[in-house]
């Protein structure tokens, strides 16, 4: 049986309905969705907006999930797309204020200490499209054929983000050791 | 000795176990979504939804050709007919499907819809360019432009027909949409050329036909990403 079979039953009994199934599900993938959200540089503020937000949006569009079909790609798609419009409204604001950059540095990620990098520090480090995979693939446990449904790209293509990010993020590590070895 | 992979995998399992989100917050959200929750129709299959919006861009370009009369069917050899609308008939099935599926979120996508656009324009030049002769630019604009118009006027209908069928779902990438169900609307309006213009030069059909395609394409994807 697929490990979220259960959760695909229970998006089915919430498109029937069941208030019961809905509330299931907010309190099961809000926990994923809210770090999806915080590891993409969004405030802990944003994030909760943004996690209200792409409730709101599943809950407009919940016919559009095909019973039997797998659910966290339908779901991150969502989620993915209204971070998406989000950066861009603040991109938009951003621009009209004049401001600099905000994307974390690959620096941020060493503010861990002797404890270690935390996640969103660590994977400020990457890309935005890298840190996106790495956080569906680990966080929220999805597959490469899962993660390419949700981003809309080939297998290939997350496979060889995922790679790049191990690889950036294996480096920003052994920095991080380096400095407080020092 | 390398200790970086083991650190790495330490630092991302611990991400495997998220922070509970405050209660207040989850409160919130099942507060606004479940008064009154109704139950809803799950969209049809993608392969109902893609025959429907196949049979509507045919439907239209058949109509609009019955309409303006058939002299362009009339001139073409059978051969001719049989390629030119079988691969017309294929690109559509797949801009279909491509359109559909934008529609979906998290359905992937077979084709990005750029190479969509651009491979439905130059599978159908590269056969009008092996089955047609004639480069003679005379009247080259005169007769091209009535042609554009017509092809563009059938792709309207074909397009507004597909929106209706389409705006059930949820386009998470509203120009990608756009892009594939401009595609199916600008073949429909190539359909209905094909089978009315009697022009059969082929710099007239590789210019003034084909480019219904493209521009049907780019007018449907602006419109999505302005509605969006």
């Amino acid at each position: 049986m697929h490990p979220d079979a259960d959760l695909e039953q229970l998006m089915a009994r919430y498109q029937q309905g069941d208030s019961a199934a809905a509330l299931a599900l907010i309190e099961r993938l809000s926990p994923p969705l809210h770090r999806f959200f915080l590891v993409q540089a969004v405030s802990r503020r944003d994030a909760g907006d943004l996690l209200q937000e792409t409730w709101l949006r599943i809950h407009l569009v919940r016919h559009t999930y095909r019973p039997g079909e797998p659910l966290l790609p339908w779901l991150y798609a969502i989620a993915r797309h209204i971070r998406v419009d989000h950066y861009r409204k603040t991109r938009r604001r951003e621009m009209r204020e004049q401001q600099v950059e905000v994307l974390p540095e690959p620096a941020a990620a060493a503010r861990g200490g002797t404890q270690g990098p935390d996640l969103e520090a660590l994977l400020g480090a990457l890309p935005e499209s890298q840190r996106e995979v790495i956080t569906m693939l680990k966080v929220s446990g999805m597959s490469l054929e899962e993660v390419a449904r949700a981003t809309s790209s080939s297998v290939g293509s997350v496979k060889q983000k995922a790679h790049r990010a191990y690889q950036k993020l294996r480096q920003v590590l052994r920095l991080a050791a380096d400095e407080s070895g020092a | 000795m390398n200790p970086e992979p083991d650190k790495l995998d330490q630092v991302l399992a611990r991400a495997a176990a998220p922070e509970p989100v405050d209660p207040e917050l989850l409160e919130r959200i099942s507060g606004a979504l479940l008064p009154g929750l109704r139950p809803v129709r799950p969209i049809p299959p993608v392969e109902a939804m893609a025959a429907g919006l196949w049979l509507l861009a045919a439907a239209v370009a058949t109509a609009a050709a019955a309409i303006l009369g058939m002299h362009g069917l009339a001139k073409l050899s059978g051969v001719q007919a049989l390629l030119i609308l079988a691969a017309i008939a294929l690109l559509g099935g797949l801009a279909a499907s491509q359109s559909v599926t934008a529609m979906i979120p998290g359905r992937g996508r077979w084709v990005n819809p750029i190479a969509l656009v651009l491979g439905a324009s130059l599978a159908l030049m590269g056969i009008f360019a092996v089955l047609f002769g004639g480069y003679s630019l005379h009247a080259f604009v005169p007769q091209g432009v009535p042609c554009l118009t017509a092809g563009l006027s059938v792709a309207l209908p074909a397009g507004a027909g597909a929106w209706l069928i389409l705006r059930r779902g949820f386009a998470v990438d509203p120009a990608a949409a756009g892009l594939a169900a401009g595609t199916l609307a600008g073949l429909a309006g190539v359909t209905m050329l094909e089978l009315h213009c009697p022009n059969l030069r082929a710099i007239h059909v590789l210019v003034w036909h084909v480019a219904v395609i493209p521009l049907s394409a780019v007018a449907a994807a602006s419109l999505a990403r302005k509605a969006a």
